[in-house]
């Protein structure tokens, strides 16, 4: 059932409508869980579509193993999607720095704290994200330290190869995730992918992981499925690669992503196309994993080009 | 005065993009003074270029009083100025929320935290900027109340006007933010615009400048007192909303005087051409902020007034 969380009206024959789809089971027990899956926050993250596309497909195929709630929020940032902007395109302004937003707001703080207010409730929620257009990431949890203890068992359900442990600095207080942790909804936050983008394997990667997370949270009646079992980041270190120089980033690999790589190994090299020259030659200073990589192939000094996890790998 | 390269970044083929900083008189780092960060911030700009200029005029004179150095960066964007974009051109990263920066983190954090150090360790820093929704202000003095603040000393600027705000999450990667905690007395001013040159604003906020850094005792020159400032607290100013959504006619500027039931703006239905909402005055008072775009949306704030205000 589509209902619409919030409207606002706009200048010109047109309103902000931010909508959610409700999958209920056809008898709910008094215990019954309901699971808030959200995105759109960003325009310019677009894996969380496909995603929302294809589980509200899946649990309707089989509606009948769904014991509780699943609500779909595939837009909250509608204006963002439609114009391929990240933020509010009239604002610029990030909407994931106005959470938990407030009822009598300028109208993004306005529209955050409907949208908090339709969540609460919920027994569980995930937040989808993608990258941005200048780097890739592997499908990944982000956790906040705060709340790990409580989120890190979910977190590790969710069929991601990595889970990030996030030290939170002041401006993500201001996140979805994080307001809705502190108003007693546990939130996962999911990173995956590049912007702009819909990576259907990712997407079904982390669908896997929603489905597992159901099951575990006995809402979806299905054997367990064995998951990945993730890199964790407080298992090991991470190392980041920024351009140490101005030029197009031509990458030594089609896909870095979860590449494993020896230091001193090629990453790809800095040139000018205007001379020819190599500016740089891109090593990795560590071994391990690459679990972030660079998309945009246009590079000013200091951009990061590759993240290296390692140390504590799963094999 | 000395003209310098405070940082600079390799263009790809676009012209390295450079970070140009003025600097008048020597000795301790006195004042620091930092005009656009934002690429539509060009009254921000144009003031800081008549600061320059006049700055020059008064080291020439002599004016500048031994053992202080005052620098001014008039732009820290130039990159996004000239391709008419408000933040960082490439991706879209706003530079006044990137402080204190990291070195060695990506680009805008790499500028912030280069440009940190040349302009943190000053005993003053005052930064022109502007907000985010479309509108002319009163001119003013804000500072953020991090427990460092002191607006006796805002009121030196002899501007009308001084407000406190509470810092929220997003203000803590402010450069006034940073300059604070990092122990420099800091001050934005907000003058009347941004995306247009008001000049007589323009020479208010410079003349505002020059008052403060000769009571300061940075300069010697001889101008006008100005106001004795009322000091408010951001929360003390009310907002006016719109009901509905249209097309907009506001009927107060800054600074004028209100009453309680008066009309001040209209909404206007945008295909039919009637007069969908009047917004009436709340309260009693000055307007602090009026809304200047064309078109509002259904519960846009078009007005904060300072309540119970007289002129
Ligand atoms: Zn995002």
């Amino acid at each position: 059932m589509v209902e619409e969380v919030v409207t606002v009206d706009m200048p010109v024959s047109e309103k902000i409508v931010i909508r959610k789809n409700r999958i209920m089971s056809a008898k709910l027990s008094d215990d019954a869980k309901r699971l808030s899956i959200v995105t759109g926050i960003h325009g310019d993250e677009l894996d969380g579509q496909y995603i929302c596309y294809e589980l509200n497909r899946r649990i309707k195929e089989h509606v009948e193993l769904l014991n509780g709630i699943v609500d779909i929020y595939p837009a909250v940032n509608p204006l963002g999607i439609e114009s391929c902007t990240r933020g509010m395109p009239m604002f610029d302004l990030d909407m994931n720095r106005v959470f938990p937003g407030m009822e009598n707001g300028a109208t993004a703080e306005y529209l955050a704290s409907k949208i908090v207010n339709d969540i609460i409730g919920s027994d569980m929620c995930v937040d989808l994200h993608s990258s941005n257009i200048f780097i890739k990431e592997v499908p990944q949890v982000r956790v906040f330290d705060q709340f790990k203890d409580k989120l890190m068992p979910y977190a590790e359900l969710m069929n991601a190869d990595f889970i990030w442990e996030y030290r939170i600095n002041t401006v993500l207080e201001a996140t979805l995730a994080n307001s809705l942790n502190h108003l007693g909804v546990p939130t996962l936050v999911i990173e995956m992918g590049v912007g702009n983008k819909v990576e259907r394997r990712y997407g079904d990667q982390i669908i896997e992981g929603i489905f597992n997370l159901m099951i575990e949270l006995g809402m979806w009646k299905a054997d367990k499925t064995t998951v990945r079992k993730p890199m964790i980041s407080s298992e090991g270190s991470i190392t980041v690669i920024h351009a140490r120089v101005t030029g197009l980033f031509m990458a030594a690999f089609d896909d870095g992503i979860l590449k494993k790589v020896e230091m001193g190994e090629h990453i790809g090299d800095i040139v000018e196309p205007l001379t020819g020259r190599l500016l740089h030659r891109v090593e990795a200073p560590c071994s391990g994993t690459v679990f972030t990589f660079r998309e945009y192939p246009v590079v000013y000094e200091g951009a990061i080009l590759c993240r290296i996890f390692g140390g504590g790998v799963h094999e | 005065m000395n003209k310098k390269e405070l940082y600079t970044l390799k263009g790809f083929h676009r012209e390295d993009f450079t970070i140009t900083g003025y600097s008048f008189g020597s000795g301790d780092k006195a004042a620091c003074i930092v005009g656009a960060i934002r690429g539509n911030e060009y009254q921000q700009m144009y003031i800081c270029s008549q600061l320059i200029r006049i700055l020059g005029e008064l080291e020439e004179r002599g004016q500048i009083t031994s053992n202080n150095e005052i620098l001014v960066v008039p732009c820290l964007n130039h990159y996004s100025v000239n391709v008419q974009k408000r933040f960082w051109a490439m991706d879209n990263s706003d530079i006044n929320r990137r402080f204190p920066g990291i070195h060695g983190g990506d680009t805008t954090q790499n500028i912030a935290a280069e440009l940190f150090d040349s302009i943190k360790g000053y005993s003053y820093g005052i930064q022109f900027t502007s907000f985010y929704m479309p509108g002319d202000f009163i001119p003013h003095v804000r500072m953020m109340e991090t427990g460092h603040q002191s607006p006796s000393l805002a009121n030196l600027f002899g501007l009308p006007y001084v407000v406190i705000r509470k810092p929220k999450p997003l203000d803590t990667t402010t450069l006034n933010y940073n300059w604070q905690m990092n122990g420099t007395c800091a001050f934005s001013i907000y003058s009347n615009c941004s995306d247009y040159i008001d000049d007589v604003s323009a020479r208010q906020a410079v003349a505002s400048v020059l008052r403060f850094l000769t009571r300061m005792g940075i300069i010697k020159y001889y101008n006008h007192s100005g106001y004795i400032a009322h000091v408010l607290d951001e929360d003390e100013l009310m907002a006016v909303k719109t009901d509905t959504a249209g097309l907009y006619r506001g009927l107060k500027k800054p600074s004028d005087p209100v009453f309680r039931g008066d009309i001040i703006g209209e909404v206007i239905d945008p295909y039919e051409g009637e007069v969908i909402n009047q917004i009436i005055s709340p309260t009693e008072g000055i307007i602090f902020f009026a809304h200047t775009a064309p078109t509002v949306m259904e519960n846009n704030v078009v007005y904060r007034i300072i309540r119970r205000l007289h002129e």
